[in-house]
């Protein structure tokens, strides 16, 4: 019998990975936006996970509103990436000190 | 059965997961990121939301991988240089991570934290219900998303847009703020008068006096 704590579970592993592969990606901006990608995952997952088994479809209109935001966030993002490295010749997180902040 | 697939499908979309994030090349990364997210499509299908995992297909593996794949293959990458100091983090990284899940595993599966009465019940499609939803309760957020996409779109062309040297533009406000004293230049010179010379001067002559 599959349940509510599966998916909730699942949710959890695929969000951990992507902290840790945040945390591990320091020289590759690509791959921490895919990793974001992923923490959006697990949290539509999430999402869906409980509006099916509680029986109320307003999670997954959620859902359906983050997978927007998060097209225009990865395309935005990697518009961002793109002049970067036209400016820098670098996607490492350690050369981004232009602002000094 | 759906115990079984469940655990397989989860199991191939941990490991895809987890190779995104320790890929060497950042287009195998790419590659990995679909499987995993056409898997937790599948996963979603065992959570009869068949209208989200079609829509996590044909939005993510269709359009967004598509756009990452272009521009990890238009960067012109070192991937040597991007593996250097890779476990230098791992420590922090590894300890932080293992603490975050084995307390949201610890949260989810204590007994006091379960949700009397939540199963999956048996429902018709979920298209309908939806679409009804956003279209009377959500209709202002639906819109809204769609103003959103189209300030994204803007956005990344603005951003990535790249001026040419030699183009010609119109500008607005010079057009506009212009007088009438910065077009016409009026002269003031004599009347030229009928000289009875045999040979006429050249013209640029006159013009250099003028």
């Amino acid at each position: 019998m599959i349940t509510l704590t599966h998916f909730l579970v699942l949710g959890a592993i695929l969000f951990a990975l992507s902290v840790f592969g945040i945390f591990m990606n320091r020289k590759n901006l690509i791959v921490m936006l895919m990793a974001i990608e992923l923490m959006l995952l697990a949290v539509n997952m999430n999402f869906i996970a409980f509006s099916q088994f509680l029986g109320d479809s307003a999670g997954q209109i959620f859902v359906f509103f983050i997978l927007t935001v998060a097209a225009a966030e990865s395309a935005i993002g990697l518009a961002i990436l793109v002049v970067l490295f036209r400016n820098l010749r670098s996607i490492a997180v350690e050369d981004l000190g232009t602002m000094k902040g | 059965m759906t115990l079984a697939l469940f655990y397989i499908f989860a199991a191939v979309l941990v490991f895809g997961a987890l190779r995104v994030i320790t890929a060497k090349n950042p287009v195998h990364a790419v590659l990995w990121l679909i499987l995993s997210f056409f898997t937790s499509a599948c996963l979603w299908i065992l959570l009869k939301a068949e209208f989200l995992a079609v829509s996590l297909v044909v939005i993510y593996v269709g359009a967004v991988m598509v756009l990452f794949l272009f521009v990890v293959m238009m960067l012109d990458l070192n991937f040597e240089e991007l593996r250097k100091g890779f476990w230098k983090f791992f420590p922090v990284a590894a300890v932080v991570a293992a603490i975050m899940l084995v307390e949201m595993i610890l949260v989810l599966t204590n007994r006091y934290a379960q949700i009397p009465g939540a199963q999956l019940v048996e429902t018709g499609p979920t298209v309908r219900e939806l679409g009804l939803q956003i279209y009377t309760t959500y209709f202002l957020p639906f819109q809204l998303s769609a103003v959103l996409l189209l300030v994204g779109m803007i956005a990344a062309i603005g951003l990535t847009i790249r001026k040419r040297k030699n183009t010609k533009y119109q500008q607005p406000g010079e057009q506009i703020a212009v007088k009438a004293a910065d077009r016409v230049r009026v002269l003031k010179m004599d009347a030229e008068a009928r000289l009875e010379a045999p040979q006429p001067k050249p013209a640029d002559d006159q013009q250099a006096q003028g």
